[in-house]
């Protein structure tokens, strides 16, 4: 693989852990692969999904990390609304680079809603992974199972980790 | 914790070799294994009993394919599980397809871009000698949030000899295990592809080239079909201890647990053929 890049080593040294900002700073014009954003106030699965408690309602997509590793994403895959999700199973699958890849729940549930803008518009998976990129929304059954997900620090330093050894 | 089997160092490797299996009933084993076994598999299928149009999993029938002439010529339409493009295969095609955990390779990741190198490096292997063999490269825009500008980032996603493809992969990742699969051209018949539309995402290298000025067929290179076959897995034999196994321990046309490959029925390709006829606003010819 060929990367072009600009500023290559500063853009390396830049990790963000953002607040959700909605208007994020502008970045120099070339990134290295190795920069990924993590977004405070949401959990982080291994598998590389993020999901957001908002009550009686989990919002799931996958991270900043997983859509730069995978690529355009051309098609995503999601499930019907009511139905079950179970932790860690797949609910679901994007294609991107003639791979499907599946996409796993961080908690059990139904599923109450999805994003069905991602059917005409893929793409929202790579350019907005946190916000208009979400992919499905899920009544948890068991709500403590939040807490044994990882945070945005202990995911940080999980995908540091992961890159690092490869 | 899952212990992975070894043998002398070397992660065991399953090795499958069938002959003329038919593509979907292939796909099915694959799908299977991937999903439900935790050892690594190699499955070489030397050809295809009939011809078939394989697409990828998000691929419309009125974009790739030739609507009318395959339905009135009664071409079998699969969707697989795997992304990529649309091929057409038959018994001329020899399918290469490995199912492996995500660790079972030191050092490479379960992501698209990896996979199709390490694969590719070991075709490079395979093929030494014979021709000139490379991966294509690819351009492919990404980019990240936040950027205000594209990544340019190229990839290696073809395998060519010259400018000229001879096999199309494709790859399907799940939590721990990955599959990628091959169908490599050892030769084919001119008329098949003229079932196939060119796609309209297509890789810059390809200039828009018919399928008979993109493709090229493995037989006016490689001496024998044997000859790639007992290369690829001696090949395999580099990174992992290979063990036959007969097909009859694995193959099960009844069990379709986890397939999610699809022939496509009759009644869906002439839906989808009248709609494109009527997008176009052309009668639809009855076939």
């Amino acid at each position: 693989m060929a990367l072009k890049l600009w500023a290559s080593s500063t853009a390396n040294a830049l990790k963000i852990s953002c607040s959700g900002a909605k208007t994020p700073p502008l970045l120099p014009f070339s990134i290295s692969r190795c920069f990924s954003s993590v977004l405070d106030g949401l959990k982080y699965t291994s598998s590389h999904e993020w999901v957001k408690n908002e009550g009686s309602v989990a919002t799931i997509g996958i991270t900043d990390h997983a859509q730069g590793h995978l690529g355009e994403v051309v098609f995503v895959e999601l499930p019907e609304a009511a139905s079950s999700v179970s932790k860690g199973g797949s609910f679901g699958a994007v294609e991107s680079v003639k791979a499907t890849s599946d996409v796993n729940s961080p908690v059990a549930g139904e599923v109450v809603e999805v994003n069905t803008k991602l059917t005409e518009t893929p793409g929202l998976i790579n350019s907005s992974p946190y916000e208009d990129g979400w992919m499905i929304k899920v009544r948890p059954s068991s709500p403590s199972e939040l807490d044994s997900l990882m945070g945005p620090k202990e995911y940080t330093k999980f995908c540091e980790e992961e890159d690092a050894h490869h | 914790m899952i212990l992975h089997r070894v043998r002398d160092g070397l992660p065991l490797m399953n090795l499958v070799s069938l002959r003329a299996v038919p593509i979907l009933q292939q796909l099915h084993l694959e799908e299977r294994l991937l999903r439900s076994s935790s050892d690594n598999w190699c499955i070489i299928n030397d050809g295809t009993n009939r011809p078939n149009i394989v697409m990828g999993i998000s691929g419309r029938p009125s974009e790739l394919i030739d609507l009318k002439s395959v339905l009135r010529d009664r071409v079998p339409v699969i969707r697989r599980f795997s992304g990529g493009g649309t091929v057409i295969v038959d018994d001329g095609t020899i399918f290469v397809t490995f199912i492996c955990n995500k660790d079972a390779i030191p050092g490479l990741q379960p992501y698209p871009h990896p996979l199709m190198s390490w694969t590719g490096q070991l075709y490079k292997d395979v093929l030494h000698g014979f021709g000139d063999f490379h991966l294509q490269e690819n351009e492919i825009f990404l980019y990240y949030m936040y950027a205000s500008l594209t990544v340019l980032d190229t990839y290696f996603t073809d395998y060519a000899i010259g400018s000229r493809k001879f096999g199309g992969n494709a790859q399907s990742i799940t939590k721990n295990r990955w599959v990628h699969h091959t169908s490599f051209l050892w030769d084919y018949d001119i008329k098949n592809m003229e079932y196939l539309k060119i796609p309209s995402r297509a890789p810059k290298y390809r200039s828009a080239r018919p399928h008979v000025e993109f493709l090229c067929r493995m037989t006016e290179y490689v001496p024998s079909r044997s000859t790639f076959i007992e290369r690829t897995i001696a090949s395999l034999g580099n990174h992992f201890s290979v063990k036959p196994i007969h097909q009859d321990r694995v193959i099960d046309p009844s069990n379709t647990l986890h397939s999610s490959s699809k022939l496509l029925t009759r009644q869906e390709l002439e839906e989808a053929y009248s709609s494109l006829c009527e997008k176009l606003h052309i009668a639809a010819i009855s076939v």
